[in-house]
């Protein structure tokens, strides 16, 4: 085998591309054919020589260890692509994944070994000097968290007013007010410098046009609105924890607080949501020892991947520092202290009932909340008459699935996984139903994604 | 937290729903309170976290029937990695005319299943619905894949309608045949068994005691349906033998038309049968030598009349539009004659002889078709070797007597070396333009003087000056077919050539991108292949 005994697969390898097209093209590079001098040390850093259209070769190196910083893999290639990572990027690491001979194992050349060393050297530095997080003036920040604290209140203000207006009125004028009325809206709580407020407002938009049942939603999603507002108007009543969650809803940013937990940690699932300017990555882990359940999150402006990327599947010793808030999912990645391997470990399931049991519970500490992530032992995928859930044979109950993952390629590769056994499926569960995530039939050596 | 909100919501959800949609100020809240719509959210919002944190799990429905078991080997964990780069390389997803320099992995998608149904594996269960979608985009990897997708493929495809066609593409939709022995089991089917299930049944019977399934279908035969009875009979094709003769005999009065033309397609395949002797008589009747010439010459006197007796034996008595009736009945005659008749009645030459003979008044185009027909449905080397010529004559390449479609299927009655030596001849006299046919014919990986030939031939364009794309078709069976070996010869050829003084703009570059591929692919397809072999330890990088 080779360094630290893994190499990823090609899944895993394409998840890093920044969008569609690149995946294509890195999967074409993904081949013996235009690479020359490539290789990989035993720290994790790969490298090779890829012929391109001109005649000097694009000198492309990638760095999978993130080397401690938390950053994920790190590339540098010598084509012009804007793209991050780029199409050889992707290709040397297909090459690698691949495991034909094509990428021996080696002293890195010196081009690479240039760029590996200067990376090595500021990682070094920054874990030697670890910056201060307190800012130079405490003063002038204090000043500044407080002139913010007044724009949100009187945002939010603001937007209590609107909601009254609209019951006032009646939500039936919603269907024809359109767009028009919530975007401005929404404009008005990113000048009040709430962001997660103008998130939610933005959302009130789109449901009048949602379907059947619009009026339950909008009113639900008016009042959940309504209940944030009240709660950043009377934080200082709240328990701390509350409050905390209150503050990051409103769309403060926080800082991760706290001992970090070290833990061996299995990456259970990534994947990308994305609006025009910015893609969210969420990566789901779980501690095996501590049994905890940690939400990593990264971003990358548009066209770029964000820079975190974990192998599915696969889990290592590393620390994380919990963000503050009452049902504590968020973390940083802080040190890594072992490379990916796979691993026979998988997070403990529950049962159904179990499942919706732990959403009612987190709900109690974060009303807000959309879902909780749960694994869940033995289910079957099974069809109902025009949607699917994942039955319990044990306890004969099932949780529907959600609409948006009822119709995604993820529920087959579930069901094929599946034959009509049960299996252990980790997901998201909340009151739009269930979103399969990960899967592990009986047999199976590692977690299989579906997302 | 508001005090509002921690006192129990009074009004019913629907009630509040009402209210919220038609507004407070026209419908008044039970709940008094200095500020409706304040109120109104304050209950709400108790509500909707009370009826989100009450969520109950549904009640089952029922499972479906878990999938028979897959007994097959599961694939090397770095073939299935390869299978699943293979499988997101979608078509149509790019789109650019030009091919680059990239291989095009969906191409090598049926070597990859090729390979791994030789070796007996079975497939990993999370790549089915991709392997799915391909085989539905593409009919021509169906069967490959569905064999691969095995049992739990046709289970998935019974849960999704855009899958049907592997239910469709399956003999019995799935269903499972029972062991060619058990002859109650087998005779039940045979007797009770859907249409798609009796083919089935018989198709395999057939492989595997011929005479058992022609027994199987003559004790039901006269009570099939006509386009049954042309599709059971199809089936004789396999494992075809004199034993088959009286049961083909007794078909050629069958009533159905198409039934009768088979039966005769059949025997005339048998050179021994009646039928066949039949037309060896009629065709010798047509055709003599003629000695009075000043060099032997063949003289060809075609039928007046098509009478009932050819009928019977298959001949068609009215000829396409724009041939003429009495050599559309000599063809027939001459192609169901056996060719081994023709030695004796024609003074004992050989094939080579005959083929050679001077023809009089313009028969040899109808004559030498005839004969290359023949040679082909009986599996003739020595005919197929006469009617094909030297690979070098100047004729073999042009519109000549024997054209590039009828040369292909004689190739096929040689053995392969032979086969490939012959196109490696012709391609070395003639270039590729012409070749593309008659490679499709030869076996893969091709042997190492037909590769030489090919690649030698490219060269020799490049140095030429033409594009590559001219030669695309040749470029795609040479990445299919070239045996991975040799990927280090073709090495050189990647550079970008000096552009001669009359060569096309930027030929040169675009021919490294197409040699590029070209070792790509090969490289690729040699990856394939040790990753689906077992034995061979794979290399680590070590």
């Amino acid at each position: 085998m080779t360094q630290q005994g893994v190499r990823w697969t090609a899944d895993q390898v394409l998840a890093l591309a920044p969008d569609a097209p690149s995946r294509k093209a890195g999967s074409k590079l993904g081949v013996a054919g235009p690479w020359s001098e490539a290789g990989s040390s035993g720290e994790g850093t790969v490298w090779g020589l890829c012929k391109g259209s001109g005649s000097k070769p694009y000198q492309t190196v990638v760095d999978i260890t993130g080397a401690g910083d938390a950053a994920g893999p790190a590339y540098k290639c010598s084509c012009p692509s804007r793209k991050f990572p780029c199409k050889h990027a992707l290709g040397l690491l297909l090459v690698w994944a691949g495991q034909d001979g094509t990428v021996p194992e080696g002293e890195p050349p010196a081009w690479a070994e240039e760029w590996l060393a200067a990376r090595r050297k500021r990682t070094t530095e920054k874990r030697s000097s670890p910056t201060p997080s307190t800012p130079a003036d405490p003063e002038a920040a204090q000043r500044r968290a407080e002139k913010r604290a007044e724009r949100i209140t009187a945002g939010v203000t603001e937007l209590e007013q609107r909601l009254s207006d609209l019951l006032r009125g009646g939500t039936a004028t919603a269907e024809q007010t359109g767009y028009g009325l919530w975007e401005e809206t929404a404009a008005r709580m990113v000048d009040a410098q709430a962001p997660g407020l103008a998130a939610r407002v933005r959302e009130l938009g789109a449901i009048p046009s949602s379907g059947p049942g619009w009026p339950v939603r909008l009113l639900e999603e008016c009042a959940l609105l309504h209940l944030l507002d009240q709660g950043w108007l009377h934080r200082e009543e709240l328990p701390a924890e509350l409050a905390a969650t209150v503050r990051s809803r409103v769309g403060l940013p926080a800082q991760p607080q706290g001992p970090p937990l070290r833990d061996h940690w299995l990456v259970l699932a990534q994947y990308d949501t994305a609006d025009s300017k910015l893609t969210t990555r969420r990566i789901w882990m779980y501690g095996t020892e501590s049994d905890r359940t940690a939400l990593l999150l990264s971003y990358g402006a548009a066209g770029r991947a964000p820079s975190l990327a974990l192998p599915v599947g696969l889990a290592f010793d590393a620390e994380l520092s919990p963000y503050p808030g009452a049902v504590q999912l968020r973390a940083d990645l802080g040190e890594q202290l072992t490379a990916p391997a796979p691993t026979p470990l998988r997070p403990p399931g529950v049962r159904v009932s179990e499942a919706t049991a732990r959403y009612g519970e987190a709900l109690r500490k974060d009303p807000w909340l959309e879902s909780h992530p749960v694994t869940l032992a033995e289910v079957i995928p099974t069809r109902s008459q025009d949607t699917w859930q994942l039955t319990d044979p044990e306890e004969n109950l099932a949780l529907p699935l959600a609409p948006s993952a009822a119709s995604r390629p993820g529920l087959w590769r579930l069901v094929a996984l599946s034959g009509g056994a049960p299996l252990t499926v980790f997901g998201e569960c909340g009151h739009r139903g269930f979103t399969p995530l990960a899967a592990w039939p009986k047999d199976a050596e590692g977690a299989i994604p579906l997302c | 937290m508001p005090a509002e909100a921690r006192t129990p919501a009074l009004t019913p959800w629907e009630e509040l729903v009402t209210t919220a949609l038609l507004g407070t100020d026209r419908r008044a809240l039970a709940t008094p309170g200095k500020e409706a719509p304040r109120t109104l959210l304050d209950e709400a919002a108790a509500h909707t976290v009370r009826r989100r944190a009450g969520l109950r799990p549904a009640p089952a429905a029922a499972p479906p029937e878990p999938a028979t078991d897959d007994p097959r080997p599961p694939v090397p964990p770095a073939a299935r990695r390869r299978l699943a780069t293979l499988l997101t390389d979608q078509p149509g997803s790019g789109g650019s005319g030009r091919r680059g320099a990239a291989p095009d992995l969906m191409e090598l998608l049926p070597q990859w299943l090729s390979l791994a149904n030789a070796r007996g594996y079975g497939a990993p269960p999370e790549l089915l619905p991709a392997l799915l979608n391909a085989a539905r985009g593409r009919t021509d990897l169906r069967p490959q894949a569905l064999t691969f997708a095995g049992p739990r493929a046709l289970w998935l495809a019974r849960l999704n309608p855009d899958w049907k066609f592997a239910l469709r593409s399956t003999p019995g939709g799935g269903i499972s045949l029972p062991d060619p022995d058990d002859t109650a089991q087998v005779r039940q089917l045979w007797e009770e068994g859907l249409f798609a299930e009796r083919v089935a049944l018989l198709t395999t019977l057939r492989e595997h005691d011929a005479q058992a399934a022609r027994a199987l279908l003559s004790a039901t035969w006269r009570t099939e349906r006509a386009e049954d009875r042309l599709m059971f009979l199809d089936t004789l094709r396999t494992g075809l033998s004199e034993t088959d003769e009286p049961f083909l005999e007794e078909a050629l009065t069958d009533r159905s038309r198409n039934v009768r033309a088979t039966a005769a397609e059949l025997l005339s395949a048998l050179p021994a049968s009646a039928l066949a002797a039949r037309m060896a008589a009629r065709a010798a009747s047509c055709v003599a030598v003629d000695h009075v010439a000043s060099t032997p010459t063949l003289t060809v006197e075609a039928p007046h009349e098509c009478d009932a007796a050819m009928e019977r034996d298959g001949v068609l008595p009215k000829p396409p539009a724009g041939r003429g009736e009495r050599s559309w009945w000599l063809g027939q005659l001459v192609d169901s004659a056996p060719l081994t008749s023709w030695q004796s009645r024609l003074g004992n030459r050989t094939p080579t002889e005959i083929v050679a003979l001077p023809v009089a008044d313009d028969w040899r185009g109808e004559l030498h078709a005839a004969w290359c027909r023949a040679a082909v449905r009986q599996r003739d080397a020595a005919w197929s070797r006469a009617l094909l010529g030297t690979p070098a004559s100047p004729d073999a390449a042009g519109p000549g007597a024997v054209s590039l479609a009828e040369r292909a299927k004689l190739l096929a009655s040689l053995p392969p070396r032979e086969r490939a030596d012959w196109v490696a001849g012709f391609i070395a006299a003639h270039g590729l333009s012409e070749a593309f046919q008659l490679l499709g014919v030869c076996a893969t990986p091709w042997a190492e003087p037909l590769g030489r030939a090919v690649v030698d031939s490219l060269n020799i364009a490049r140095d030429a000056g033409s594009y590559p794309w001219s030669f695309s078709g040749v470029m795609g069976l040479a990445e299919r077919c070239l045996d991975p070996a040799e990927a280090v010869r073709l090495e050189a050829l990647t550079a970008i050539p000096d552009e001669p003084e009359n060569a096309s703009p930027g030929a040169g570059s675009y021919w490294s991108e197409a040699f590029q591929r070209l070792v790509t692919t090969l490289r690729l397809r040699a990856a394939i292949t040790t990753e689906l072999t077992p034995d061979k330890p794979q290399r680590n990088g070590s």
